[in-house]
């Protein structure tokens, strides 16, 4: 199907163009960018007057619940909630049950999703066995079955020995290790930010320290095997930092943050509002500002919706025993644009971190509209308003702190591989 | 942020904590609460009928005998009917959430609940969740908040100081894990008093406790001196040993009340403990039985500061 969107804004990070000009797709590739290819017949046409035209959004972090947590979300409900969003590739963490160390299991999570139409998969295989932490999956058979990292999710890994090895033996075949940096002992119970409001609603704390010691130990032991590492949902300035002198140093380090640590801080737990129980926990308002500059300077390579979907009984128990996560396919567009709005970074540079850049993360040739390559592409109203809603949400995960919050930003169009999976 | 505890005339809805709870209310809580002490101490019959025809739910998620009993006899003396449910060995070991019981026990038209639950905010969900007729009072969720207890000592310190605005407070003890210091902090500091401290070693206090308007002391001499209130904090068994203190003995030897720590207090000062005590480990028998110990005062005094809870959230309103 030929596709010509026409009257849009195009913004394509990669190729920096930032302008009003059409897109041509063409048997699922882009075809023409500005002018019409020879003989190009549009069978559709897509009137984007007014809209901006970028590339589909990808995501380092969906929980899609599949398998083993089907009550709390399906592929199908979370990859509609994909596509609603703009995002047309994601990569899901391996914490299902049972857990993405099997290459099996890869298999079929891969198939089940190739068979929905919609955005694409990328399951991040378990890193240890059962995310147990104590032997190694076959990563070798996980990248052929489908796996484009390992990670423990948010399973800890506390034998330092085996993080060695586990980094070792991904290193000598360069597949990339994604972690999540917290000290398993000082977290232990905890459920907040160890801060003034955990103090205040006395609820078990975790912190800073937490994520700055687990993260040293990571960093020497990247710094000693060489891998790719990817350090998933930093939380605090202090991490922040460490990351930038870590870069610096020329240690081959990518870093994510999570939408909602990008907006939110400890403050927004109120009266223990389930909802902002997350992982990692939201930290202060210091860490919240570093987080931001860390995403506008690079620091911090990707902003992430870090979905998680949860059912609503879960969600309705005391903060410390409610489920923690929220579901947040739906809301990076809008999040990043608040964040690019407010800190004042050009809408190229925002949407470069929800596409170009964590395409990079993912090793990825995507996230990008040159002439030639696969048609992903988000279209949205970058001006129109819309109220999160529960009941609107197209994502089985119903609770998010957003909530009844105001967004700017809505999505019109998704294609994926030069085919509309959405629109309204 | 609405404060949930109040309705939008903001007269008090619930009692979930004394943090933001409006002086004048406290104030209103302690005068109605002097009045209920002559009932229980001046009349023959010990009841009034406030609460007549109204059922209450003592909904103990964890175990307390003490402070049930005190709600019990504070509901009967209001002519309430009592219901007394020890959750925390039934209904959720077999896989009830906290909601489904209170929505069972709402169907059995409860008009006021008291909550005890090990964790944090607890109440504050119970009160989202029921319908706008029915009161919850928090009788103690996880570390968050034990406003009935805060409230009796602000009573207890009123009845032997008369004053807030000149006063010297000193809370002693596991502050990290105490509900009650948490809503005694927040109840001095809303009536005014000058200067609250906690004494503790750092294993036992909060992160940016000094931000809730305390002053930190690590030594008992220092802490201790000058000040006309003590209030000790009851230490738990689990924490008397393990990576928070090394035993007992030497928590008493730095931080249990004697005489001689006592003397660095004003002469007058006063000495008070929520319950249950552990003589000789956060006090010394000599200084729990002697002549500045108030503790059996508070006892009393708990019953009437729960009867004016009591009625000012159900009763009709004076």
């Amino acid at each position: 199907m030929n596709i010509h969107i026409k009257n849009g804004r195009l913004i394509d990070p990669k190729n920096k163009i930032d302008g009003q000009m059409d897109l041509f797709v063409d048997a699922g590739k882009i075809a023409g960018i500005g002018n019409a290819p020879a003989g190009f017949v549009a069978d559709k046409v897509i009137d984007a007057s007014g809209l901006i035209v970028a590339p589909g959004l990808i995501d380092l972090a969906a929980r899609l619940r599949e398998p083993g947590y089907e009550y709390m979300a399906t592929l199908e409900s979370e990859m509609a909630a994909a596509v609603a969003g703009g995002i047309t590739s994601l990569a899901c963490p391996p914490d299902t049950d049972p857990a993405l160390d099997e290459p099996g299991l890869v298999e079929m999570l891969k198939h089940k999703a190739r068979n929905l139409n919609q955005a694409r998969v990328y399951p991040v295989g378990a890193l240890t066995a059962g995310l147990h932490g104590k032997e190694l999956t076959e990563m070798a058979e996980l990248v052929d079955a489908g796996c484009v990292a390992f990670s423990q999710a948010d399973a800890p890994l506390t034998d330092t020995r085996v993080l060695l090895r586990a980094m070792q033996y991904a290193a000598t075949f360069d597949f990339p290790v994604w972690l999540r940096p917290q000290d398993s002992f000082l977290a232990k119970n905890g459920v907040a930010h160890d801060g003034e409001v955990a103090t205040r609603c006395g609820l078990p704390a975790i912190p800073v320290s937490a994520e700055t010691i687990a993260l040293a130990t990571m960093l020497a032991l990247a710094r000693d095997t060489g891998v790719r590492l990817h350090i998933c949902r930093i939380s605090s300035a202090a991490g922040v930092e460490m990351i930038r002198a870590a870069k610096r140093e020329g240690i081959k380090v990518t870093c994510d943050v999570s939408m909602n640590h990008t907006h939110l801080s400890e403050n927004d737990i109120g009266f223990f509002d389930p909802n902002c129980h997350l992982v990692p926990p939201l930290r202060s308002l210091r860490d919240r500002a570093a987080l931001r500059a860390g995403l506008a300077d690079g620091t911090i390579d990707a902003i992430c919706s870090n979905h998680a979907p949860v059912d609503e009984d879960a969600k309705q128990l005391p903060f410390a025993e409610a489920e923690p996560g929220a579901t947040g396919l739906e809301l990076l567009l809008p999040l990043v644009l608040k964040w690019a709005g407010q800190e004042k970074v050009a809408l190229s540079d925002a949407l470069a971190r929800a596409t170009l850049h964590p395409a990079r993360v993912l090793g990825l040739d995507a996230g990008h509209l040159s002439a030639g390559s696969t048609a992903d592409i988000c279209v949205f109203d970058p001006e129109a308003w819309w109220k999160v809603e529960p009941a609107a949400l197209k994502s089985q995960g119903k609770n998010t702190p957003f909530n009844g919050i105001e967004l700017q930003g809505r999505v019109r169009y998704t294609l994926v591989d030069g085919s509309v999976v959405y629109q309204v | 942020m609405n404060n949930p505890q109040l309705n939008k005339d903001g007269e008090l809805q619930h009692l979930l904590t004394t943090e933001g709870l409006p002086a004048r209310i406290v104030r209103d809580i302690l005068d109605r609460a002097a009045t209920f002490l002559d009932v229980a101490e001046g009349r023959e019959i010990k009841k009034v009928p406030l609460l007549h025809g109204k059922s209450v739910f003592n909904v103990f998620f964890e175990n307390s005998t003490r402070t049930r009993t005190t709600f019990e006899i504070a509901a009967k003396r209001l002519s309430a009917d009592v219901v007394n449910l020890n959750i925390g060995s039934s209904s959720t070991s077999k896989g009830e959430t906290l909601l489904d019981t209170v929505d069972n026990l709402c169907a059995m038209h409860a008009d006021m609940f008291i909550v005890r639950h090990s964790q944090s905010g607890a109440a504050h969900l119970i009160a989202r969740h029921v319908a706008p007729e029915i009161h919850v009072i928090n009788a103690g969720d996880g570390r968050h908040a034990h406003p009935t207890q805060a409230l009796l000592d602000m009573f207890t310190i009123r009845h032997y100081k008369k004053e807030f605005h000149n006063l010297r407070v000193a809370i002693v003890g596991d502050v990290l894990h105490s509900r009650v210091a948490r809503s005694q902090i927040h109840a001095l500091t809303t009536l005014g008093v000058p200067e609250v401290r906690v004494i503790a070693p750092k294993t036992l206090l909060p992160t940016m406790v000094e931000n809730l308007g305390v002053r930190v002391y690590h030594d008992m001499a220092q802490g201790l001196k000058d000040v006309d209130v003590v209030l000790m904090l009851r230490l738990q068994n689990e924490r008397m040993q393990g990576a928070a203190l090394p035993s007992a003995q030497e928590y008493f030897k730095n931080y249990g009340l004697t005489e001689e720590k006592l003397a660095h207090a004003k002469d007058d000062a006063i000495v008070m403990h929520p319950g249950p005590m552990n003589r000789g480990v956060e006090i010394d028998s000599v200084v729990a039985d002697g002549p500045r110990s108030v503790i059996l005062s508070q006892v009393t005094f708990g019953i009437a500061v729960r009867m004016a809870v009591m009625s000012m959230l159900a009763g009709d309103k004076q």
